[in-house]
């Protein structure tokens, strides 16, 4: 659609002269833009206008008051309270809010994966980086539905039933999922948390203050060890003076299963296994390109200067290596949250299996459900780009 | 991503037919020389490929009673597998022009999603499935056990509805196909198979081990299973509706995929009348006189079908129950044709 600009301004200023309107090549192409532009809206209202007369003719219900109406079907998981009395608005953010549960337990996981596989595979040690290369080979080359189906029916097939549940650390695990004693704060908990983020704050303030300071004299100060003190030691102590606030429940087997405590269910397992896995060896091979294009004389100049080597890292292969790596990291996050709709092969009710499944064929409004959850996986990627972009933005090369 | 790719392409095909729907589907069935109908996507009795590919069931045999009606030839119908969830969606958007897949009538799906049930050709209703190990006998028993359902059913409402009224708790694992519940309930994921009786027992004979699951006695609801339409075309409507009953009506009067040849030579005007030598013959729907032979020559009876697919002369062994005409105390019932 973009006109090439710079042959236009030259050919204006010998055409334009001619005095005809259509020789003229930049009201040409205005034309032709506009003339586009129109043909498209026409396109949408037809699509519009025939969608509608023919959804009517069919004696098909449109509109979204379907979202008031009580839902009536349970729900495996769900971050917020949800009966079956609900309405079907509600299954809608059940089920967003599963997909987004998955799609950050996962990228957290096959960030931290793929770093490590990134560097294992470049590490001088032979079998390390032997073996972070068969990993990657072998899982980044199979279709991930087959290993959400590897995780979910292999796996669980060899887990045990929930009375001869495996137990460890106050946790069990059977076929139903890993049932784990819950922290409950009591009264005076939340002066845990104001001291976390009161700590997290110092540390902030005291990175610039030790950045300032270095800079200026040269001297340096252990702000990774303050930083600790501040963020865990803080709340540990206010914890303490508190006089520990917390209770701890423990899953107990009640009649068909474990009751209490904090579950977590196979299927989210596998789903979360399967993205973090796949994804991660996406990203092993992401990582390793940065640090490879780290040019040889940077390392060679940082030595020269006696850097030791968690600081050659740090302040010079890092830095250059992240502008790499963080635009190609994004289309994985992205990749890996729109991945997540394939929970619906498992089980796992994600945004697709409870909204565009079970509510789109009770309600039968296929056009609005698929809209909506359209509109939902365009707003995480976009919010999700946004992000990573300011991101990069920070990390790019300042070029002066 | 499959699942919601056709939904997709349904939407955008309900987006952009044109006047696709002027023409009625008997007149572009007719034009194809084919039926279009949908079934599952794997359901012994009701519609399952044999070992040759060839589907068959109770449900595939309303789909081949209307091409024997509409185009004489029971063996022109494609069938397109569906999951529950893709069902209507299919049929809304002109994909298939029956949708003969077990399928519940309810009033929301025959008022607001724009189809119309012609008749029920299985009246079943939910029940339970569990192992023997459990103990359980009832299902009052079943207080927080994990069921396996499948996506988009009433059954998802009835387990619902059930428990609540009980006041009793469950959690719900939901599959995309009776397949994969059939998987999860194998693997130990869930306690119960829930699922219309007819189901269950299908599903049970595909299990690793039939003999250790038990059908617990409750019944928590009405299913009546039958083919579904598209509505706003009652010319095919009708067509569906009486290919269906002729089957009914082919068993009351003992008119049989063996003996229909013989019967031209009856003096009982009802058999004369079935067999297109007079009364209405098919002018009123827009077929040959001989559609109603066709459909007993090819097909066979009602109850012809449901003893071969789901009844003694099958795997399953299901009785007819409720499922018997009327004059043997079931519901089957179907309106004279004169």
């Amino acid at each position: 659609m973009s006109t090439p600009d710079r042959s236009n301004k030259e050919n204006s200023a010998t055409q334009s002269s001619s005095g005809s309107f259509w020789n003229d090549p930049d009201k040409r192409s205005l034309v032709f833009q506009v003339l586009l532009v129109l043909g498209l809206a026409a396109v949408f209202l037809y699509i519009i206008n025939n969608t509608l007369t023919n959804l009517e003719q069919r004696g098909i219900t449109t509109g979204f008051a379907f979202l008031d109406v009580e839902a009536g079907f349970g729900i495996l998981q769900s971050l917020i309270p949800y009966t079956e009395t609900d309405s079907y608005g509600r299954t809608f953010l059940v089920g967003l809010l599963n997909t987004i549960l998955v799609s950050v337990l996962g990228i957290i996981a096959a960030t931290f994966l793929g770093f490590f596989l990134g560097v294992g595979r470049l590490s001088k040690n032979w079998l390390i980086s032997k073996v972070c290369t068969v990993y990657i080979e072998i899982f980044r080359n199979i279709p991930l539905l087959l290993q959400i189906f590897f995780w979910y029916y292999a796996v669980l097939r060899t887990l045990p039933s929930p009375r001869q549940s495996i137990e460890f650390l106050g946790s069990f695990l059977n076929i139903r999922g890993l049932y784990m004693p819950e922290l409950v704060g009591t009264g005076g908990f939340n002066v845990v948390w104001i001291a976390f983020f009161a700590g997290l704050v110092a540390t902030w303030l005291m990175k610039r203050w030790a950045d300032k300071r270095h800079d200026d004299t040269g001297q340096e100060f252990p702000t990774l060890y303050a930083g600790l003190g501040l963020i865990l030691g803080l709340p540990f102590i206010v914890f303490l003076i508190m006089g520990m606030p917390l209770t701890v429940e423990h899953p107990e087997l009640k009649g068909f299963n474990f009751v209490g405590g904090m579950v977590l269910i196979p299927e989210l397992m596998a789903l979360w296994f399967a993205l973090t896995i796949y994804t991660a060896a996406f990203i092993a091979e992401i990582v390793r390109g940065g640090i490879l294009s780290v040019p040889g004389g940077q390392l060679e100049a940082a030595s020269a200067l006696g850097l030791p080597r968690g600081k050659t890292l740090r302040f010079i292969i890092l830095p250059q290596a992240l502008r790499v790596i963080i635009p190609p990291l994004t289309s994985q996050y992205l990749n890996l949250t729109k991945n997540s709709s394939l929970a619906t092969a498992i089980g796992y009710p994600d945004l697709v299996s409870v909204f565009a499944g079970t509510t789109l064929n009770q309600t039968g409004q296929a056009i609005e459900v698929i809209f909506m959850t359209m509109a939902v996986y365009l707003t995480l990627s976009i919010l999700t780009s946004i992000f990573m972009n300011w991101y990069n933005s920070r990390k790019a090369l300042i070029e002066r | 991503m499959m699942k919601t790719s056709l939904i997709t392409a349904a939407i955008l095909s309900v987006s952009f037919a044109g006047h696709a729907l002027a023409e009625g589907t008997l007149d572009a069935v007719k034009a194809r020389g084919i039926v279009q109908c949908g079934v599952t996507t794997g359901l012994a009795g009701f519609s399952n490929p044999d070992e040759k590919g060839n589907w068959e069931g109770l449900d595939v045999d309303v789909c081949r009673a209307v091409a024997a009606a509409a185009l004489g030839d029971a063996k022109k119908v494609k069938y397109i597998p569906l999951t529950a969830k893709e069902r209507f969606t299919a049929l809304q958007s002109g994909e298939i022009d029956i949708l003969s897949r077990n399928t519940t009538w309810t009033q929301t799906r025959d008022t607001q999603l724009g189809l119309n049930f012609a008749g029920v050709n299985y009246y079943d209703g939910q029940g339970f499935m569990v192992s023997k190990k459990l103990g359980v006998s009832s299902a009052k028993e079943l207080d927080g056990a994990a069921f396996c359902i499948q996506a988009g059913t009433t059954t998802e409402l009835n387990l619902a509805s059930y428990f609540r009224q009980h006041g009793m708790s469950f959690s719900p694992v939901v599959f995309d196909t009776s397949d994969q519940t059939a998987k999860g309930f194998d693997a130990g994921r869930c306690d119960v198979l829930t699922s219309d009786q007819s189901q269950l027992y299908a599903i049970r004979i595909k299990l690793e081990k039939p003999d250790d699951a038990l059908v617990l006695p409750e019944v928590i609801s009405k299913e009546p299973l039958g083919p579904v339409v598209r509505q706003g075309d009652d010319q095919w409507f009708n067509v569906v509706k009486w290919s269906y009953n002729a089957m009914l009506n082919a068993e009351e009067l003992g008119i049989t995929s063996a003996n229909a040849d013989e019967m031209m030579k009856s003096n009982n005007p009802e058999v004369r009348g079935f067999l297109g030598l007079e009364g209405p013959k098919g002018a009123g729907l827009e077929l040959n006189d001989d559609w109603a032979y066709q459909i007993v020559k090819q097909v066979g009876n009602y109850g012809e079908s449901f003893e071969n697919n789901v009844g003694m002369n099958s795997p399953l062994k299901i009785s007819r129950g409720l499922n018997a005409l009327w004059v043997n105390g079931g519901l089957q019932y179907a309106p004279p044709m004169r």
